[in-house]
């Protein structure tokens, strides 16, 4: 009788082949995950942000190569009354916006958080601002302001008979500036309105009962539970909400073009109309550049003014 | 100090009614637990009480003025919350003394508050942290002080141990009955842990599906439960509770077995109730097969099996029985408990 011996069988278990082994080396696998990543940074914000600050110390125009220049276009903005003229109207338009966003947003945001019918329709609704495309709105705005055709002055002269005549919105420096003002706070509501609202669903309704317990008036409540606890968000929103008002370009380049007579321009709006139709690149970037310092001055105000409170630094226990 | 009473008291979430008439009448100074299983309305009688939820019919009174309409903060209770509702943002301290800041206390005062509660829960070290920086022990206390600091008629506390670990547990549960016997207020303590409830309550009130089933002292309420219910609920381990009828030589269980009926037993009864601690061992009694013995040191439980009847029982001596070894018990027939086959009402024996 012969004993056959069956082979042991095993799981094959082949070699890995290189490329296997490469990907699974890790420095190869950081850098193969990070590049797509990295490389779309470069390409579309880390090579224009330089090449916009480089164009900042020279003196190039459209056409013509520019040498470098170093200083010497930011010495001449600083003699330039209409970039001192934008600066202003950039820290105004952003200080009012922002104040008139927030209390607006906030309180609409307190609005939803309590309950009433059609809530996720109303917060639909409030949402609307934020998705037509701001160009639409701003033309839309720019009837609205319309001298003749406005319908702010229809209601006011026509139908409701309070005025006369019509309302300048946009002919002379101050009612301009504050139309714009007014179309920004209409577009940045829905952010602030949605984004303080998702904080305040955070706040237990357990906290409100204890202080109901507590004996505090409705305005005490908001005072000492639902501002503390909110000022967290609040910070991370204004922030935002601040880059986003000071670097504003499309409302104001829509409604007004920075007139009338250059009073409405922001900053941005004035690099761009020195750079682009105005042909000097450099004085352009210059302006750009020039907005850097109040971006960062003000996400380090209110990040380190608002952001960080001790009750909610480190890790928590629970 | 105040008296509490609780009139016909009815509470209804849209079509759906979740409290069918609540009667109870807490004694001034006196402890009082309601207790029952989940979803019974025990928070929500408590938080009718606070002011949190209105009253859908009846009436609740606070030393004798009906409160239906009075806004919580002037109703003068302070609640201790399950999950404590510190206020996050604030200070020990600052939790506690928030509600003399809002009625404009002065400073001196609210210190030396703060101070009286935090010497009475130890709470002295601890008063310049954030609730995040407290352990769950500490964060209760913070609760109980913030209530304390508030003087109030009556405290309600709604499960208040129920995220602590059993040792801690037991522990907090000392701490708040030695708490009430200093301060001597009126106090109103949801838990649906009925060994909570027996070990703090002056009073308990067992509550079930919108109703109170029973209230009354906790011995009273584990020597004479009023119902089937309550004495399913009330002891631990449960009282057997055996259906069948009674014949003519004793209880015949709906399993087979035949128990022993004390003297003038109704023949109305439909279910036979005997604590396992009312079961002693003897050798001339009903011979048991033993299924199941678990040993927890002070006493012995073990589960028997009387024809196809279950029954636990539980002895202080050590049992030497395995599984499948027959012993023989025998209840004891003073303690016997038994329901009507119609209303479950326990009857008078
Ligand atoms: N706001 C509400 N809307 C609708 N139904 C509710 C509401 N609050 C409670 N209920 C219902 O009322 C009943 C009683 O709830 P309650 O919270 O009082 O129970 P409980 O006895 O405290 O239970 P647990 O021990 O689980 O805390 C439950 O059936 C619950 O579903
Ligand atoms: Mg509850």
């Amino acid at each position: 009788m012969s004993v056959t011996t069956a082979p042991a069988w095993r799981p094959a278990r082949q070699e890995p082949g290189w490329l296997v082994r490469l990907f699974e080396y890790k420095p190869f696998l950081v850098f193969a995950c990070l590049l797509p990543a990295v490389g779309l940074l470069m390409v579309f914000l880390t090579y224009p942000l330089g090449l916009g600050i480089f164009l900042a110390f020279t003196d190039t125009t459209i056409g013509r190569r520019g040498i470098w220049v170093g200083l010497e276009n930011f010495q001449y903005l600083l003699e330039d009354p209409l970039w001192w003229n934008a600066v202003f109207y950039s820290v105004f338009y952003t200080a009012v916006a922002t104040v008139g966003k927030f209390a607006l947003g906030l309180w609409l945001a307190l609005l939803l958080n309590n309950h009433m019918p059609f809530k996720s329709l109303l917060r639909a609704i409030i949402l609307l601002p934020w998705i037509v495309p701001t160009v639409l709105s701003a033309i839309a705005f720019w009837w609205i302001y319309d001298p003749q055709f406005s319908i702010i002055s229809f209601l006011l002269v026509d139908v409701l008979g309070w005025r006369t005549t019509n309302i300048d919105f946009l002919g002379s420096a101050w009612p301009a500036r504050f139309s714009l003002i007014a179309a920004n706070i209409w577009r940045g509501i829905p952010f602030v309105a949605i984004s303080l609202l998702a904080g305040l669903q955070t706040i237990s309704p357990s906290l409100y009962e204890a202080a109901l317990l507590d004996g505090s008036s409705a305005w005490q409540r908001f005072r000492y539970i639902t501002f503390p606890m909110l000022l967290p968000i609040l910070a991370i929103v204004m922030t935002f909400s601040i880059i986003f008002t000071f670097t504003d370009f499309q409302l104001v380049y829509a409604i007004t073009r920075g007139g009338p007579v250059n009073s409405t321009h922001l900053l941005a709006t004035l690099a761009f109309q020195r750079g682009i139709p105005g042909g000097q690149l450099g004085e352009g970037a210059a302006i750009a550049v020039s907005m850097i310092p109040f971006l960062v001055f003000a996400t380090l105000f209110s990040y380190f003014g608002l952001a960080r409170r001790k009750w909610q630094q480190g890790e928590g226990n629970d | 100090m105040a008296n509490v009473a609780f009139r016909n008291v009815r509470k209804a979430f849209g079509p759906v009614e979740v409290l069918h008439g609540v009667d109870v009448d807490i004694e001034d100074g006196e402890f009082v637990v309601l207790v029952g299983p989940s979803g019974c309305g025990k928070s929500t009688l408590l938080r009718m009480l606070a002011g949190l939820e209105n009253i859908t019919a009846g009436d609740i009174t606070i030393g004798n003025r009906v409160v239906n309409q009075v806004p919580p903060k002037d109703r003068d209770i302070a609640m201790v919350f399950q999950n404590y509702a510190l206020y996050p943002h604030m200070t020990v301290f600052d939790n506690m003394a928030f509600s003399m800041k809002l009625a404009k206390a002065p400073k001196a005062v609210m210190e030396s508050e703060v101070a009286r509660a935090a010497k009475i829960l130890g709470l002295e070290q601890l008063l310049q942290r954030y609730p995040r920086q407290l352990s769950g022990g500490q964060r209760q206390r913070v609760a109980m002080g913030r209530a304390i600091v508030r003087n109030p008629q009556v405290f309600l506390f709604d499960e208040p141990l129920s995220n602590l670990d059993a040792k801690l547990r037991v522990q907090m549960r000392a701490e708040i009955k030695e708490l009430h016997q200093r301060l001597k207020v009126t106090t109103v303590y949801v838990t649906h842990d009925q060994i909570e409830a027996m070990t703090m309550a002056d009073k308990i009130v067992v509550m079930n599906s919108g109703n109170v089933e029973q209230a009354g002292r906790p011995l009273e309420l584990y020597d004479t439960p009023a119902n089937l219910f309550v004495a399913g609920f009330i002891g631990s381990p449960a009282m057997n509770l055996i259906p069948g009828r009674v014949g003519s030589g004793g209880f015949e269980a709906a399993g087979g077995a035949v128990l022993p009926l004390p003297p003038g037993a109704s023949a109305a009864a439909g279910t036979y109730g005997i604590r396992p601690e009312h079961f002693r061992l003897d050798p001339n009694g009903l011979q048991a097969r033993v299924q199941l013995v678990e040993p927890t040191g002070s006493e012995t439980q073990v589960f028997v099996r009387l024809a196809d009847t279950l029954m636990s029982c539980a002895f202080r001596e050590r049992i030497t029985a395995g599984p499948g070894d027959i012993i023989g018990i025998s209840p004891d027939l003073s303690l016997v408990h038994l329901f009507d086959s119609g209303t479950g009402q326990r009857l008078a024996a």
